[in-house]
């Protein structure tokens, strides 16, 4: 008994530091930093977590350009068995739809490969804050949804379901799914580990793996920008906040600070009806 | 007639805020586009919900209350939402940003093989094109994109909670309920056996504490400056002198001293309050992109170069050791006074 | 089970890489470990590489690393105050192929030559600390990572750890950082768009230029400046001794930001925007605070090795150089099966025998010399800025009152014999 899990994970700009050029309108990409999606790291923990438990292999997959296969390795290098990248022009200015059509086709070859059980995905990518593929993933697949896990409970293997905690606004539910399930997960259900000597020397020596649109089935209609029924009609800077008035620059003390800012409040009505 | 749509979040009865917030924005999408603005209502108690969703402004709700919809989960839910958008055509789906509403909003668009944009933060129908323009932050807050879905329909949003207000209700408005007809009945009875859901609801646990951070008019709220849990004690007080709520930034609940319900930000929540007080934040840019679009920032930080001074209509430069008490005192001074002049009339 | 290497590269610098390199090629099994995210993440130069060294290491480098522009001018600026007196050489000789030098990025070249180790077979391993090099009966016999089973072994290790020498002083092998022997190195990368870049420095294509400086942009302590021309950036820095630093409660920082204020350099940048700023620490003592560099089954190169001649702005060349020595020498002594601290003096032999420790010695009198005439970044630039603008102010007074005048200015501030005194200095120092 084992468990064969797919992570999905996106190399992302470290959003930090992304800026508009005031002059073009267009996004500052050069020269900043690519990051593993900081969310996927908790993915990969739960994929690892669960094959230590149980035994079977990780698979990490991610769809884009050639220097993803960066963040590939290092997936290799925490313990993942496979990684795969799939690099393509065709999958270009996908948006979560299109990227949803390719990555579910290629999951489905990595399942006629070995039996996939589950599929992990960060909560969101921290550049597109969409937290849309997961689910998109789920419904392609026909497999269950798990979103927002932050705590995994347990993994029936003769059932075949999974257990797990799943995170609300206003609490948290126990949710059984059956397997195959898609799973996302969140910054509570654990923490990336401190890969071991060994894993890391051995992915030394591994090879990512390259798929084209050609390596897999899909319809390329539905790829890329041309597959992407939203499109992005402007980007702009957000209207910037102007500073204000800095109070303790008549009144430094805290007493007649608070006092002034309190008075600039009521003057405007903002507060008095508590 | 076009239609469109908002999915109403419930759950024991209680509807979610967020979706009277939309019930008002798709009116205005509505008349825009000369539509007709409807709520759909899935579940047990859906019936009920109706006439709360015309008195916000809703013409039409639609309702189904299979059994297999209750408790909540997103597959059975996504069968029925699909089976009635392919089947009445809507313009326009709105769904709130929530827990459920992003994951039933990605699956239904999956079904449906159309475009969802996430956390609009400003939805207008174009008057060229008669596009839903959809506007969004995206890159942690860095920037804002404006997107549109010109060829695919219906055009899905999805809002969080809180960013458009809740508006008053008309309790005189009425409408009409329409339940699936009974080609969709036949389709669907099947599909929805409860006994062949792919997930189950086993338990559910509470939160600790009911925070409504959504509808909050003061919010208070504290930073890495904080240095401690039990400082958030100092946060309490002013709050109460100003009939707020106390949240924190990302950094207060990585270190345990509030709880996620409190979080504002990029990865928690987005608030519109009157009055938004930051105190020991230094005003990172994922923290901004939820509380930016506050009516009034006030900004308590020891260090002059903190970039929350930038975007604060009020800032005080000084310990929050020493600030907080002061502004606590003094507001409590005023309350007194209120209310003792209040009393005396 | 730990793993095993025949060598472990501690560090992935310059020299560490270097080394790393030379192993590979020759088919030693090598893993180079180095703490930061990527090579080249923690490391920082003003700076240029040769290529003359560098292709002693890499022949084909300077068609596929990553460099910015090759430098076809040198300057040397003096400046006080507001004033400045620039001497500069430029030649269209520095146009042909090979290229003499080019500006180039720590982070991006070293993340390169990282990916040439790889390809070679090396294995490299990053974001990972070696906290312990272990012995066994006072040889090295491998080190301690802080990863979980995290002991590896090898038959050589070779210590490019740089500034930081932890590991070198841990196994009794180097006398210790000390501030008199460290500069601190602050610097500023600048955007700029290309056009402007070659517009103000006057350079067509991907020409650079270098730009050193001394005088009083260190607040009267000693120090120098720099200035390289980069694809759209602007490399502007200083360094200044730690030991100085301390004793006078500076802040290098603040003297980055007057220099960048100063009138002759504010125009260059003008309009530039800040893209990154670093820091780093220079080891500047020479052959006075050199480590032992042969050891038991160990080798020291590079900046551990305090490979640095200040004078010239050479850190990087030493650190490939040295690195690629080691390197031979362990593939000898792999060759010959004999790794005993005899077979590995070898390095050290090749050392003394080369321009490193030529250079070295030749000019370990100098920074013990500037440190101790301070007056060399202070009074001199001065006196010798008042004369020139003397010079070049015309007014009412002849030729022969005005030479009258610079003579008795220079000699108020300078008495002769001291000057003569302090030039003779100066010049035995760089004998």
């Amino acid at each position: 008994m084992a468990i064969h899990s797919v992570v999905c994970i996106k190399q992302v700009p470290d959003t930090t530091q992304v800026r508009i050029d005031p002059e073009t309108g267009s996004l500052i990409r050069q020269g900043i930093p690519s990051v593993i999606n900081p969310f996927d790291l908790y993915a990969i923990e739960a994929a690892l977590y669960l094959r230590d438990q149980f035994g079977g292999q990780v698979t990490a997959l991610s769809m884009g350009p050639p220097q993803a296969e960066e963040s590939l390795r290092k997936v290799l290098g925490f313990g993942a068995a496979r990684a795969v990248l799939l690099t393509d022009r065709a999958f270009a200015g996908a948006d979560t739809l299109a990227t949803t059509h390719a990555l579910a086709a290629a999951i489905r070859r990595l399942d006629s490969e070995m039996p996939v059980d589950l599929v992990i995905c960060g909560k969101q990518s921290i550049d597109g804050d969409t937290g849309q593929v997961g689910p998109g993933l789920a419904r392609r697949l026909g497999y269950s949804q798990l979103t927002y896990i932050c705590s995994l409970d347990k993994v029936d293997l003769e059932a075949r379901t999974i257990t797990a905690w799943r995170q609300r606004e206003d609490g948290r539910e126990l949710l059984e799914a059956d397997l195959p399930a898609a799973l996302t997960i969140t910054e509570a259900c654990n923490h990336i580990r401190y890969a071991a000597l060994p894993d890391l020397i051995a992915a030394q020596t591994m090879a990512v793996e390259t798929w084209t649109a050609d390596d897999i089935e899909v319809d390329r209609a539905q790829l890329g920008l041309k597959g992407s029924p939203t499109r992005v009609k402007k980007i702009f800077a957000p209207q910037a906040r102007q500073r204000g008035e800095m109070l303790t620059d008549n009144s430094p003390e805290p007493a007649a600070a608070s006092t002034l800012l309190l008075d600039r409040l009521s003057e405007r009505g903002l507060i008095g009806d508590a | 007639m076009p239609e469109v749509w908002v999915i109403v979040e419930h759950e024991g009865g209680q509807a979610s805020r967020v979706s009277w917030e939309l019930m008002d924005v798709a009116t205005e999408l509505a008349a825009a586009l000369s539509a007709r603005p409807a709520a759909v209502i899935l579940g047990e108690g859906a019936r009920a919900l109706a006439e709360t969703a015309f008195s916000y402004g809703a013409a039409t709700a639609y309702v189904a209350e299979y059994p297999a919809l209750t408790p909540f989960t997103t597959d059975p839910h996504c069968q029925v939402l699909s089976a009635l958008a392919r089947e009445h055509q809507p313009a326009v789906i709105l769904l709130g940003a929530t827990t459920r509403g992003r994951d039933l909003a990605s699956a239904v668009a999956t079904d449906l093989l159309t475009g969802l944009t996430a956390d609009c933060t400003h939805l207008e129908i174009d008057s060229e094109t008669g596009f839903l323009r959809q506007t969004r932050p995206a890159f942690g807050g860095n920037i804002m994109a404006t997107i549109i879905t010109p060829d695919h329909r219906p055009q899905m949003a999805t809002v969080r909670p809180g960013v458009f207000p809740l508006p008053d209700a008309n309790p005189e408005a009425s409408g009409e309920i329409i339940e699936p007809g009974k080609k969709l009945d036949k389709q669907l009875k099947p599909e929805l056996d409860p006994a062949t859901l792919p997930v189950r609801r086993l338990d559910f646990v509470p939160a600790g504490e009911a925070v409504s951070l959504a509808g909050a008019k003061v919010i208070v709220s504290g930073g890495r400056g904080m240095r401690s849990g039990k400082n958030f004690a100092l946060l309490e007080e002013l709050a109460a002198q100003l009939g707020g709520v106390v949240a924190g930034s990302r950094a207060a609940v990585d270190s345990g001293w509030i709880t996620h319900q409190r979080q504002v930000g990029q990865t928690g929540q987005t608030v519109r309050p009157v009055v938004y007080i930051a105190v020991g934040i230094s005003g990172a840019i994922q923290h901004l992109a939820g509380m930016q679009e506050s009516d009034v920032i006030v900004a308590i930080n020891n260090d002059p170069d903190a970039p929350i001074f930038d975007v604060a209509d009020y800032g005080i430069v000084g310990d929050l050791f020493e600030v907080l008490p002061a502004l606590t005192a003094e507001a409590g001074k005023r309350r007194t006074a209120t209310s003792a002049g209040s009393a005396e009339r | 089970m730990s793993a095993r290497y025949d060598v472990i590269v501690v560090g992935g610098g310059p020299a560490g890489l270097a080394a790393t390199y030379t192993l590979a090629g020759a088919g030693v099994s090598v893993v180079c470990i180095e703490r930061g995210d990527w090579c080249g993440s923690k490391n920082m130069m003003g700076g240029m590489l040769f290529t003359h060294p560098t292709s002693k290491v890499v022949s084909d480098f300077a068609e596929k690393a990553p460099l910015e522009r090759h430098v076809t001018r040198r300057d040397y600026w003096l400046c006080t105050g507001d004033s400045t007196m620039k001497a500069t050489y430029e030649s269209d000789d520095f146009n042909i192929e090979p290229y003499n030098a080019y500006t180039a990025f720590r982070s991006r070249f070293d993340k390169w030559l990282a990916g040439e180790c790889r390809a070679r077979g090396a294995h490299v391993i990053t974001e990972t600390l070696v906290e312990e090099v272990l012995t066994e009966g006072g040889r090295a016999v491998g080190v301690r990572t802080g990863r979980p089973e995290g002991d590896i072994e090898a038959d050589v290790v070779i210590l490019a750890e740089g500034v930081n020498t932890f590991l070198t002083e841990k196994l009794g092998l180097s006398p210790g950082m000390k501030p008199e022997y460290l500069a601190l190195g602050v610097k500023e990368v600048l955007a700029l768009p290309r056009e402007k870049v070659e517009d103000r420095f006057n350079l067509e294509d991907t020409e650079g230029a270098a730009i050193e400086i001394v005088g009083e942009i260190t607040g009267g302590l000693p120090g120098t400046g720099f200035i390289y021309t980069n694809r759209d950036t602007i490399s502007i820095g200083i360094g200044v001794m730690l030991k100085d630093l301390v004793d006078n409660v500076g802040e290098a920082y603040t003297f980055l930001q007057r220099f960048k204020e100063q009138p002759q350099v504010r125009r260059l940048i003008a309009g530039a925007s800040p893209r990154e700023y670093a820091a780093h620490l220079i080891p500047e003592g020479g052959v006075h605070n050199m480590p032992q560099l042969c050891g038991n089954g160990v080798l020291v190169v590079g900046d551990a090795a305090g490979m640095v001649n200040a004078v010239h702005t050479e850190g990087a060349n030493l650190a490939l150089l040295s690195g690629k020595m080691a390197a031979e020498t362990v593939i000898r002594c792999r060759d010959e099966g004999d790794y005993s601290a005899k077979a590995l003096g070898r390095y050290c032999d090749a050392l003394e025998n080369s321009l490193i420790m030529k250079d070295l010695r030749q000019y370990q009198d100098i920074a013990p010399f500037l440190s101790s005439h301070k007056a060399l970044f202070g009074l001199y630039p001065e006196v010798l800025s008042a004369a020139v603008k003397e010079l070049f102010t015309v007014d009412s007074l002849s030729k022969a009152d005005k030479q009258r005048l610079i003579f008795r200015l220079v000699r108020s501030q300078i008495p002769s014999r001291r000057m003569a005194k302090n030039l003779y200095d100066l010049w035995r120092a760089f004998s």
